[in-house]
């Protein structure tokens, strides 16, 4: 028998190749096959109720009765509050966050950053049920008494418990300062050095190099981490459940209020026909939005890619 | 002018910033501290033996999630074993195989874009397409396909730092003795490197363990045990509740934060083990990477 050589076509191992590379790219595509299935999942399923509810009432409604005897589907202080309560966590943990980065990179001694970095990196893994439950116990009554105080004799105000819009802010502020921390870091430190040399030869303090040269050289990877805590935010679901209340309400900070998230963990146990279709488009909303962050976020990485 | 050169002037704004530096440095840690410690104080009473093997019982009047520990160790088990071999086969089919060109960057937006869906997206469309469409109802399957997609990007990711770091000596040597390119890539490529994959799994376990908005549901919420093999096989299509599913529960539904703090203690333990063998590994990898 003749022999055939490796890599010929007429090889055993030859057909090993080819079955192997077939394999691999179909691991490869599976990524397209996955966001192509949820994208015309979230449409098909989110687009019907549009028609059916009207465009203008569902999503500028702002009443929300989907059991009364004559339903209504308002969803827009579910957006506004998701979109309220997201900018304000944002506008609370950015600058916690970008300056425990500079302290990771820029002030502490190596000993005290070998400290603060794995306890960054453990707040990023805690369940966020954990932070949830811990936030039903200390921040809830917390507030309570807060509210109690300010709204002291008032009979307008609807008393939440403490279940409410500061308390969700704060938890979301908290759980996005690890991915904040964790990425502005790593574009600070790759601000290359002589940049810091040069400002400090010139006779700028440390603060000054780090607020004027350090921080606006590392601005598209801060900008990065700042999208990508927005994501997080607009996406956590499970914490602000159990700390913002449960009835749909305009974010004000002391009411009680529904995220666009919040409201598909507590209805769609148990919403049918025309509720469950609503709820469907509460989904495509927040996946409108999320593929909005996604965008800005390629935008970002093109544009710090060009510079490099 | 009377000041020397060398003399330093004082800057208020100086020493503002370096305040606030601290200060923010302090709260991160600080912010951990008081969570663990308050979930370890309400918690730790709760844990004992009975807690951990036992499943509640109403008529006894226990309280147990072994249930919901033997849930989640399907769960795991089950998504790492699909999802690893796809995540590693995507990696090294972009690595090695693909030459930059539309199919790739296609490929590395849709992993981009999969990392960024919020987990109640992922809840949301695995209960409609694996739940209804594929007829699988609320079940430990159901989850763990949706939870595939999940974690893919992480493992892609990872996988792919890791082949990236593997000298292009090794891949010539290989190919120039005359492996071929599957055979390359099965016996030097995927050995030296296992540590980064392994990382990259680790943390996707993790992920996994800390899951609850995606599996509310998918894969709903009993705590029973099965009582033979046979049924244990079964219940991959039966519905079960994971430790986060449960702990939500019990702090919502059940008002029962007793419960809730004892599930918290035992999520913490497994976070915080999963965290260190992955650093473990991790710092394993790095003297390589400096070769």
């Amino acid at each position: 028998m003749k022999r055939v050589p490796e890599g010929h076509p007429g090889h055993k191992a030859f057909t090993a190749e080819a079955v192997a590379r077939a394999l691999l790219l179909i691991c490869a595509v599976a990524a397209i096959f996955a966001v192509c299935a949820i994208t015309f999942y979230m449409f098909a399923k989110g687009l019907p109720a549009l028609g059916k509810v009207g465009v203008t009432e569902l999503l500028f409604g702002t009443t929300w009765k989907p059991t009364a005897a004559e339903p209504q589907f308002g969803i827009a202080y579910i957006i506004l509050s998701s979109i309220v309560g997201t900018a304000f966590s944002v506008l609370l943990g950015v600058p916690v966050g970008l300056m425990t980065a500079v302290f990771l990179t820029e002030v502490s001694a190596k000993r005290m950053a070998a400290v603060v970095q794995p306890a960054v990196e453990l707040l990023a893994a805690i369940p966020s049920v954990i932070y949830g439950l811990v936030g039903m116990m200390v921040l809830n009554p917390a507030m309570y008494k807060l509210e109690k105080l300010i709204f002291a004799g008032s009979s307008t105000h609807q008393f939440t418990g403490g279940a409410n819009v500061l308390s969700a802010v704060i938890v979301l502020a908290i759980m996005i300062l690890p991915t904040v921390i964790s990425v502005s870091a790593s574009s600070l430190r790759a601000v290359p050095d002589a940049m810091r040399a040069a400002s400090l030869a010139l006779g700028a303090s440390k603060m000054q190099t780090v607020f004027r040269v350090t921080i606006p050289a590392a601005r598209s990877g801060i900008l990065t981490g700042v999208v990508l805590g927005i994501g997080r935010a607009l996406g956590e679901a499970m914490a602000i459940n159990m700390v913002a209340g449960g009835s749909v309400n305009l974010p004000l900070p002391f009411n009680s209020v529904r995220f666009l998230t919040t409201q598909l963990v507590s209805e769609m146990s148990y919403a049918e026909g025309t509720h469950r279709q609503v709820l469907f488009t509460v989904g495509l909303v927040l996946y409108l939005f999320i593929l909005a962050v996604n965008l800005v976020l390629l935008k970002l990485r093109k544009k710090g890619a060009e510079k490099e | 002018m009377n000041d020397s050169l060398t003399a330093k002037r004082a800057r208020p704004a100086d020493a503002l910033a370096y305040g606030a530096i601290y200060l923010c440095a302090f709260f991160s840690v600080a912010l951990l501290a008081v969570l663990l410690g308050y979930v370890l104080v309400r918690g730790i009473g709760v844990i004992n033996w009975q807690f951990l093997t036992t499943v509640t019982s109403v008529l006894k009047g226990t309280v147990g999630i072994a249930g919901n520990l033997l849930n989640t160790l399907l769960i795991v088990l089950l998504t790492m074993l699909i999802a690893t071999p796809l995540g590693v086969g995507a990696a090294v089919y972009l690595n090695e195989y693909a030459r930059p060109g539309k199919l790739v960057s296609a490929i590395e937006f849709a992993t981009e874009t999969l990392s960024g869906i919020p987990s109640i997206i992922f809840g949301l469309f695995g209960s409609m397409f694996f739940g209804e469409t594929l007829g699988l109802g609320y079940s430990l399957l159901t989850g763990s396909l949706t939870l595939i997609l999940m974690v893919l990007p992480l493992l892609t990711r990872n996988t792919q730092e890791a082949l990236k770091t593997v000298p292009d000596s090794y891949r010539t040597g290989a190919l120039g003795l005359g492996a071929g390119k599957w055979h390359m890539i099965r016996t030097v490529l995927l050995p030296s490197a296992t540590p980064g994959i392994l990382t990259g799994a680790i943390l996707a376990i993790g992920r996994i363990v800390g899951e609850s908005a995606a599996l509310l549901f998918t894969a709903g919420s009993a705590k029973a045990l099965p009582k033979t093999f046979a049924k244990l096989l079964e219940k991959i299509f039966h519905s079960g509740g994971t430790l986060t599913i449960q702990l939500y529960l019990s702090a919502t539904a059940d008002g029962d934060f007793t419960t809730a703090f004892g599930i918290a203690v035992v999520l913490l333990v497994l976070v915080l083990c999963i965290n260190l063998t992955a650093k473990k590994l991790a710092s394993k990898l790095d003297p390589t990477r400096r070769k």
